[in-house]
Formats: structure tokens, C-alpha cells, sequence
């Protein structure tokens, strides 16, 4: 059962009287009930006027990225175990998560993924080689971040909520109408930046969408020892910035709420924060021992919640996807799959010269001693092969 | 005509505002009040407040904030209110700013200027006083530029704010209000290029910043010993210039480095190597360091003694070895 924004009008009158919320239509707190516009078995709920569920071809595309990502992100894993990729940190069960931010985007909005957005990433079309160059180990980004509006992958928590408010921003000084979106994980609430990220934003009205993915954990630390509020959403009111959860594992949900929040924040009325309640069904990475901190039992409690499953149901209910359609889709994510397969299983060619070219724009003297160092011992390096 | 350093970097700031609609100036305090120590008096009248603007207290959100509006393609100039200060944006700072050009192959560049008033000499209590340059010198990605002259302050900020690389600007607060001769707009030797303030044919003095004018001083009481000293100013510590040291101390045979900052692990240690490397068969005498001692910066009372003087370096002068004598200090040992 959802609870109507009426609902908490009575449950919460007090702020209701002393908060006046950027958007008068809508209160800083979230719904106390997380937004859900389909049951866990793909059955529609009632229709809310505040989130009208997306167009039915939003929601077969969103379907065909979510099934192309899911089979991205098992090729990715297993390209990990044949020693292809350095670690991968997998986000499956958060396919609705990672596909619906990108449809709620325009392409020349600006993303700021963490590590765990690479299926989001292959979402907006960014070649999959390129995203995964980080975790090959050839380099450190892959893409060219200005060419697909998409910063590079963040690893040090939080860091990017700032520069989405300093890019949001800065556009909107040059008199461009861009959104940016930051990623964030549910322990990297607990960091500086993404404070003072949405603090600046709130401040400058800079129109950002905070979006967390709350995966439970951490690596091994459960919410609990995150926060002692009821809801990370919660964490946008003592900033003036709305906010609101979402079951984010209902596809057609967190398009719905994404969709808001984003014409939010076009719209000129600063930003917006949504919390995402979802699991991580794989461990950290492939390097982590995930039955370590949480039993088999709550992760097959998660497997009944699978959002591709979900979203699939509602889709065949409708009569707008049917077994041809479905089978179509496996095809491409298949082809997508063999494809992604033979570029990884190539080695890929690195240059240590190429070490010193954009360390700065000209390398210093001193880089440029180094260089020749580099040089002289590769060059050394090979006579020995050639004598050997 | 007399002008102060402060002023030259307000001129600065001016004159790249005026020139380029890109460069935003930020920080706390830089508005209406025109910054703690002035620099930035009259932007925000002069340009707006879309132009020279106060942000939430927050050293970290403003450093990260700078690198999404060069991300958006801005030029954004922010002050760290004072060196200490500026601790809580290291992260973005040796993660972000020093490493976006590297991490994206040169497709993504932050061209910020970070404004950081360091080191002691004005009886600041604690965290006002801090010489924190040997952590950025030691971060690959960054430049770190600081001026010792009120020409250079003008044209060193003026070239760092056009430079496609970000840069940690590190004012000596103790040179913001001493007045000089100076023309303003200056424009003196670029990046990357150490000047010899003051020629001598005896010994070199390496210094930078807040050091310089001590090793003028120096030298210039040293005539009274019979000593002509050269004084070389650094400058811009990253790029930084070898040839102009090397070739100074291969003529003197003899160098003192000279900087405010603890000794230990510290810019001018890097600097004394570099010159035993390159110059060892010019070398008279081993290099030598003065610099502050190996302490959390003191109180105000305390600091004179802390601060590398005149007479820790006419001492360190007189242990070059002129008598071709193992330096006493270290024969015991």
C-alpha cells in the first residue's frame, strides 16, 4: 500500500507550516513510504498524479537497456575471473537504477558516475571497452569525458556531488539549460563533499539530481552504522533542497521520480536528492567475501525483488512486449555480449612513454629528463631481448 | 611608483577579470569585504557577483566546485583564506585538480587557480602561518607558483590564471603590505624560469617566497664579512628551473638553500640534492639548508625563533668551508 503525499501532509504538520520548499508544490521531506508505482510482482499500483508513470515506449526501451546492461555486467564479471579485468565492482539488482537515471537525462546533460555506474554507463552509449579501460588496467578513463557529457568514473567517495554543482553551475552561468546527475552510494553519504556538493548546489541553485543508490551496504558495513535517519532522503531538508525515496527496483518508479527530479532542476529551481532503496546482489567486487556480513537468506528475499523480472511482467501484462519482443532483446544483449568478449580478449597495447603526455599540457624539463630515462631503458630492454 | 604586493595581485585579478569573461573569482570572504587581507577589494563592486563571489565555508566544496565550473569551461580563481585552511581540500586538490588532465588523456584540463596566503612572520596564531607548499611541489599535475617580488606577483597571477594547467598560487603574507617600485601591468619572466635577484661571485642563496627577501638581507651583510653573495628567487617551484641554479652555483661553487617551511622532506631538501647532482665537481663545500625548525608552527612570541634569519644564514655562509675544513658540526658524529 502507497501512502499519499495527503497522507503525510497530516502525519507532518509541522514542517509542512515552517519549511517553505523551492517548489511550493511539493514538501522538502520525502513521502514516508518510498515511491512505487508497481508491487514486487509487476503489479500496478494505483496511479499517483505526482509521478505519472513514463510513456510505454520510455518503458520498453528502459526494458531493452536493463536487459543489454544485466548481460554486460555478467560478461564483465566474468572477464574478471579469466583475468581480463583487474576487479569489477557489479551492479546487478540495481539494473533499474543504472538505466533509468540515463533515460531520464538529455544527452547533453552531464553524468558524474561512481565505480559501480558501468552499466549505466554502457546505458548511455558510451562504448563498453572504453568504460571498462579502468578496470583493464590500460589507463584510467577510457572515453572522452566532454564527447559523451560523462565525468570520468569517481573512486574517491563523494568528491564528484561537488563538481556536479560547480558543472550544473557553470552552464547555467554560459546560459546553458544542462542537468547534471551525480551518482552516489549510500556509505558515501556519510562523507564531506556530498554535503557540501548539495550545500553549494542548494545555495547557487545549481540544478543537480542527487541521485543514491541505497545498496544496503558499504562493501561490509550495513546502513545502520551510516546514518540514524530514516531515510538518506531525509538528509536533503537541513539544506533546503527537496527530496524523495524510491523503491528502486520498480523500473517504471525510479524513471518516474528521476523524471521529476530532473524538470525539477531544469526548470530552474535548484536541486533535487533521491534515495533509492535497492541490493547489490554480487559482493563489493569480485574481490570481496560478501557472506562474511550478510546471509543467503536476505539475498533471496532480495531475488524475489528483481527489477528486470518486474518490470517484464508489466510489460507482457500490457500486451507491449511479448515472447518474439523478449527474444529480440536476448538476441541483442547476446550479440552485444560476443562482441564486448572478443575486443576484451585482445591484449591491449600500452605505451610507458605515453606515461609524461598529460601530466601537463607541456611536460616540465624534469618530465621530460624522465621521458628520456624511460626511452633509454626501454631501448636497453629491447637490444637485450634482440641478443637473447 | 610605490605599490604593495596586495595590490599588484588585486591588479591582477582586475585586469584578468576584464580580459576574460571566463574567469570567475571565489572564496570566503571575497565579496563585499573584499578577502581577509584585501586582495580581492573592489571586484565584487567592479564586476558583480556573478563574477567575484562568497561561498559556503567550505574549502573542500569550493575546490570541487571550481573543478565542475572548469569542467563547464570557466577559469575559476578561488582563495583559501589561510594556509591551514586550505587542509580540508587536499583530497580534491591531489585527487581531482592535480589528476583530471592525466586521468582523461589530456581531454578533460581544470585550469584553476588556487590562492593559498602562507607562512608566518605577521604573529598569526595557530593555523595562520603554515608552509604548506611542499605537499603540493610533491603532487605530480599541479604547478606551484610564489612570487617574492610585487612585478612578480603581478605577472606570475596574471600567467597563472591563463595557464591550461591549475596552479597553487602561494602568496608570503608577510610580503602583502611591503611597498616596492613597481609599474603595474608587469610582465616579468615566465613559468619556470628562477631569477638571479642580486649577483655575487662567493656563494649562491637559494631561496623562494617569504625567504627571498631574508637572503637579500643576508647577503647584503655579508659584504660586511667580505662574502659576495648571489641570491637566486625560485619562483615557480614546479616547473622548476635547474639550468638557472645549476649555472649560478657552477660559478659560486658554493649554496645555502634558504626556506621558511620545516626542513625535513621539505622543497628546499629536493632543491639541495638537485644541486649536489648536477654541480658536485663545481662544489666547494657541501650544500647547506636553513629552514624552520622541525616543529608544529609556533605561537607569535615564539616565532622569530622558529624563522630562518639573517644570522642562520651569515652562519651557514660561514660553514662553506672557506678554510677547506670539514664543517665542525659533523665531525663529531
Amino acid at each position: 500500500m502507497t501512502t499519499t503525499p495527503q497522507a503525510v501532509r497530516r502525519a507532518s504538520p509541522r514542517a509542512r507550516r515552517t519549511v517553505t520548499p523551492p517548489d511550493p508544490a511539493r514538501p522538502l521531506l520525502p513521502d514516508a513510504e518510498p515511491v512505487r508505482l508497481l508491487d514486487p510482482t509487476g503489479t500496478p499500483l494505483p496511479a499517483r498524479t505526482d509521478y505519472p508513470e513514463p510513456p510505454v515506449e520510455a518503458l520498453r526501451e528502459l526494458y531493452r537497456r536493463m536487459v543489454l546492461g544485466r548481460r554486460f555486467d555478467t560478461q564483465a564479471t566474468a572477464l574478471t575471473k579469466q583475468g581480463r579485468l583487474a576487479v569489477y565492482p557489479s551492479s546487478r539488482g540495481q539494473e533499474a537504477c543504472q538505466v533509468a537515471a540515463v533515460l531520464a537525462v538529455r544527452d547533453t546533460d552531464w553524468m558524474f558516475p561512481t565505480y559501480r555506474e558501468s552499466m549505466a554507463l554502457v546505458a548511455r552509449g558510451i562504448d563498453p571497452v572504453e568504460v571498462l579501460t579502468l578496470l583493464r588496467g590500460d589507463w584510467h578513463c577510457g572515453y572522452d569525458p566532454t564527447a559523451v557529457h560523462t565525468a570520468p568514473q569517481c573512486t574517491p567517495l563523494a568528491t564528484q556531488c561537488v563538481h556536479a554543482a560547480g558543472l550544473a553551475h557553470g552552464e547555467a552561468y554560459q546560459g546553458r539549460d544542462t542537468v547534471a546527475l551525480a551518482f552516489i552510494g549510500d556509505g558515501a553519504t556519510s562523507e564531506g563533499d556530498f554535503h557540501e556538493g548539495i550545500n553549494f548546489a542548494a545555495v547557487f541553485k545549481a540544478p543537480v539530481v542527487y541521485f543514491v543508490q541505497n545498496n544496503r551496504y558499504a562493501i561490509s558495513v550495513p546502513l545502520s552504522r551510516q546514518t540514524a535517519a530514516p531515510s538518506l532522503a531525509y538528509k536533503g531538508v537541513g539544506y533546503g533542497v527537496p527530496s524523495e525515496q524510491v523503491d528502486g527496483n520498480d523500473p517504471v518508479a525510479v524513471l518516474a521520480v528521476l523524471t521529476r527530479a530532473v524538470a525539477h532542476a531544469r526548470a530552474g529551481k535548484g536541486p533535487f536528492l533521491v534515495e533509492a532503496h535497492t541490493y547489490r546482489m554480487e559482493p563489493h567486487t569480485n574481490a570481496d567475501d560478501a557472506s562474511r556480513y550478510r546471509d543467503g537468506a536476505e539475498v533471496d528475499a532480495w531475488r524475489d525483488r528483481d527489477p528486470l523480472a518486474r518490470l517484464e511482467t508489466y510489460l507482457r501484462a500490457r500486451g507491449v512486449l511479448d515472447d518474439a519482443a523478449v527474444a529480440e532483446v536476448a538476441d541483442q544483449a547476446e550479440a552485444y555480449a560476443a562482441d564486448l568478449r572478443a575486443r576484451m580478449n585482445t591484449q591491449p597495447t600500452v605505451d610507458p612513454l605515453s606515461l609524461f603526455d598529460h601530466v601537463y599540457a607541456e611536460p616540465t624539463p624534469q618530465l621530460v629528463e624522465q621521458r628520456e630515462l624511460v626511452r633509454a631503458e626501454l631501448a636497453a630492454a629491447h637490444d637485450e631481448e634482440g641478443d637473447a | 611608483m610605490a605599490t604593495t604586493m596586495a595590490k599588484a595581485l588585486n591588479t591582477a585579478l582586475a585586469d584578468a577579470l576584464a580580459a576574460d569573461d571566463r574567469v570567475v573569482v571565489f572564496g570566503e570572504d571575497v565579496g563585499a569585504l573584499g578577502g581577509v587581507f584585501r586582495i580581492t577589494d573592489g571586484l565584487q563592486a567592479r564586476f558583480g557577483e556573478k563574477r567575484c563571489f562568497d561561498t559556503p565555508l567550505a574549502e573542500a566544496g569550493i575546490v570541487g566546485f571550481a573543478v565542475g565550473l572548469a569542467m563547464s569551461g570557466l577559469r575559476p580563481v578561488v582563495e583559501m583564506q589561510f594556509d591551514a585552511f586550505a587542509y580540508p581540500a587536499f583530497e580534491q586538490i591531489a585527487s581531482h585538480v592535480a589528476k583530471l588532465r592525466n586521468r582523461t588523456r589530456g581531454k578533460l584540463s581544470v585550469p584553476i587557480v588556487i590562492r593559498v596566503p602562507y607562512a608566518g612572520g605577521i604573529g598569526g596564531v595557530e593555523h595562520h602561518c603554515d608552509s604548506s607548499e611542499a605537499y603540493y611541489a610533491h603532487t605530480p599535475g599541479l604547478k606551484v607558483v610564489t612570487p617574492a617580488t610585487v612585478e612578480d606577483a603581478y605577472s606570475l597571477l596574471r600567467e597563472a590564471i591563463d595557464d591550461p594547467d591549475p596552479v597553487v598560487f602561494m602568496e608570503p603574507k608577510k610580503l602583502y603590505f611591503g611597498s616596492a617600485d613597481a609599474e603595474l601591468p608587469a610582465r616579468t619572466e615566465p613559468f619556470g624560469r628562477a631569477v638571479v635577484r642580486r649577483a655575487g661571485r662567493d656563494a649562491t642563496l637559494v631561496a623562494y617566497g617569504p625567504a627571498v627577501p631574508v637572503a637579500l638581507e643576508a647577503a647584503e651583510a655579508a659584504r660586511e664579512e667580505g662574502w659576495d653573495l648571489e641570491v637566486v628567487d625560485v619562483r615557480t617551484i614546479v616547473p622548476f628551473d635547474d639550468a638557472t641554479i645549476t649555472a649560478s652555483v657552477r660559478r659560486t661553487g658554493r649554496c645555502v638553500v634558504i626556506q621558511e617551511a620545516p626542513g625535513f622532506a621539505g622543497v628546499g631538501a629536493e632543491i639541495a640534492a638537485r644541486v649536489q647532482e648536477r654541480c658536485f665537481h663545481a662544489l666547494h663545500a657541501p650544500v647547506l639548508r636553513v629552514a624552520g625548525l622541525d616543529i608544529p608552527y609556533p605561537a607569535p612570541m615564539l616565532e622569530h625563533t622558529h624563522l630562518p634569519g639573517v644570522d642562520r644564514v651569515l652562519d651557514a655562509v660561514a660553514r662553506l668551508q672557506w678554510d677547506d675544513q670539514p664543517d665542525a658540526r659533523w665531525a663529531a658524529a
